[in-house]
């Protein structure tokens, strides 16, 4: 089994297919839209895949050490062209073909209108730990 | 197996450990291994007598702690012989160890972890899950805890506020894992109830118990939250309700005001209205005016201009609302609804949207969202 992040993002993705801000939608269509995450999620503990997801606020700061005895430097908001993570699901599954099915599954939630968001998704394998087998 | 039997028992079997010698610290850990034990034994081998059992089983485990670290640093400790140092007319070891699970010392989590496995008797495995952090994390934080406190002798009066403010801080959780957080801080400010007079101790646990009653209706089926004023409320527990009235008004009659019982008589009036129609805005203007009287708190701020808008209109509530900080969590969702209600969809619906972003939470968020969603959806038709 091999783990894999799928990032969904506030800003810095490509634009999905059917974009259309979330206030937008009809009350009904955002709450098909919950109900198929959830389900989806249920559906992968199902499986045995599923191992977390996080959802994140859209605030955010760069922080870094200024030196000794200084406090840390702090860097945002983000300005508007910076990368914006909306959150996370971290999957265990056989192969990158499943990670790469499964994402496009998460990929058709529905948004407005009833339809596919095609949103982007990133996905990113997890380096995993040196085995105890070498040869 | 009864486990609740169990639990209920731990306090009181670290009391009987630390009178018979051993610091607060052992006794903690070798209760919490013959807690493991019990549940590992009872179910086939049921004792006739569990605290007897438990006193035993956690006294054993005491001594080969105690001689493995004799051993260890090589010094010689008459574990057998020592006796209780006097702690003069201390009289009940599990009030004591609320007092010292919460003491001022500790940074909240940890007074809360502490209280959850010394008081509640549950195990590290058990608190981790419950607050989503890895056991080694709960078991690190447990351990640091109980070094901070370790000067703190047994008998040493404590303060009640600070225990009651850890034992909200674990209503407040609610439930995330196998393990009720809520049920179990009713629990345990029950049993603290039964032994003081306090009356903001009876204050809490009648605000626990009318906040717990209205539960099975604070959530649609699909996960969704219901708003107050859309709960189905033949869903509410009456029996609960009817406690948690009975409760504060013993309370009440006390004298002593403070805000848990503030904030439980605004529950009550709530729970006393069989529609939202039927609610009593007026009293409850009354009882925020009082909460924040107490407490200077912003939040309360906040609730209050909720119910001036209802007592008073949306207009009232919105000049309310004017006097506090928009920088304030939930500002800009309490001036959406009073939007809304004054007959500014427009307004409203931005505001909703601006609140789903700044939420805290994720049931919140999606609340928020749905409301924007709603108002535009009429605006457009």
């Amino acid at each position: 089994m091999a783990k894999y992040l799928l990032l969904k993002h506030y800003r810095g993705a490509p634009a999905p297919v059917n974009d259309v801000p979330m206030e937008q939608w009809k009350p009904e269509e955002f709450s098909a839209h919950v109900q198929y995450m959830r389900d989806f999620a249920a559906r992968l503990e199902g499986t045995g895949e599923f191992v977390d997801s996080q959802a994140l606020s859209p605030e955010g700061t760069f922080v870094r050490y200024d030196g000794e005895g200084r406090p840390p430097v702090t860097d945002g908001p983000f300005a508007e062209t910076k990368d914006l993570i909306a959150g996370w699901m971290v999957i265990d599954v056989e192969t990158y073909e499943r990670a790469l099915e499964l994402a496009g599954e998460l990929s058709a939630a529905p948004g407005a209108g009833s339809k596919p968001i095609h949103e982007w998704l990133e996905i990113r394998p997890f380096l995993t730990s040196t085995p105890t087998t070498t040869e | 197996m009864d486990e609740s039997l169990l639990r209920t028992l731990t306090p009181s079997v670290i009391g009987i450990l630390v009178r018979r010698g051993a610091n607060f610290a052992a006794a903690e850990d070798a209760v919490q291994d013959a807690l493991i034990e019990a549940v590992r034994v009872w179910p086939d081998d049921p004792p006739q007598d569990p605290k007897g059992w438990l006193v035993t089983v956690a006294w054993r485990k005491f001594l080969d702690a105690a001689r493995a670290d004799t051993s260890r640093r090589n010094r010689e400790v008459l574990v057998e012989s020592q006796r209780m140092p006097d702690l003069g007319e201390v009289v009940d070891d599990t009030l004591q160890l609320y007092f010292l699970c919460a003491h001022p010392s500790l940074t909240p989590a940890s007074a809360v972890a502490l209280t959850l496995r010394a008081v509640g008797g549950l195990t590290t495995r058990q608190i981790a899950q419950a607050y989503l952090v890895p056991e080694a994390t709960m078991a690190q934080r447990i351990s640091r805890a109980k070094r901070t406190i370790s000067g703190v002798r047994f008998n040493q009066p404590g303060h009640v506020a600070t225990v009651l403010r850890v034992l909200y801080l674990v209503f407040n959780e609610g439930y995330s894992g196998d393990v009720d957080l809520a049920a179990e801080a009713i629990r345990l400010t029950r049993q603290l109830a039964a032994r003081t007079n306090h009356e903001e101790v009876a204050g809490l646990l009648a605000l626990m118990l009318l906040h717990h009653a209205r539960r099975p209706a604070r959530t649609g089926p699909d996960g969704r939250l219901v708003p107050l004023a859309e709960q189905d409320r033949s869903l509410w527990n009456t029996r609960l309700i009817a406690e948690g009235v009975d409760v504060l008004q013993t309370a009440l009659t006390h004298g002593g005001l403070g805000e848990f019982q503030a904030q439980a008589a605004i529950a009550a009036l709530h729970a006393d209205a069989r529609t939202v129609t039927e609610t009593d805005w007026a009293q409850i203007v009354e009882w925020y005016d009082e909460l924040v009287r107490l407490t200077g708190s912003p939040v309360a701020r906040l609730n209050r201009a909720v119910a001036v808008g209802e007592a008073h209109g949306p207009r009232a509530g919105l000049a309310a609302l004017a006097e506090l900080d928009p920088s304030l969590p939930r500002h800009a969702a309490v001036a959406a609804y009073l939007y809304e209600r004054d007959g500014d969809p427009v307004t409203a619906a931005r505001l909703y949207a601006e609140a789903a972003r700044s939420a805290s939470n994720l049931a919140e968020r999606d609340h928020l969202m749905r409301q924007a969603a709603r108002l535009n959806a009429q605006l457009r038709s």
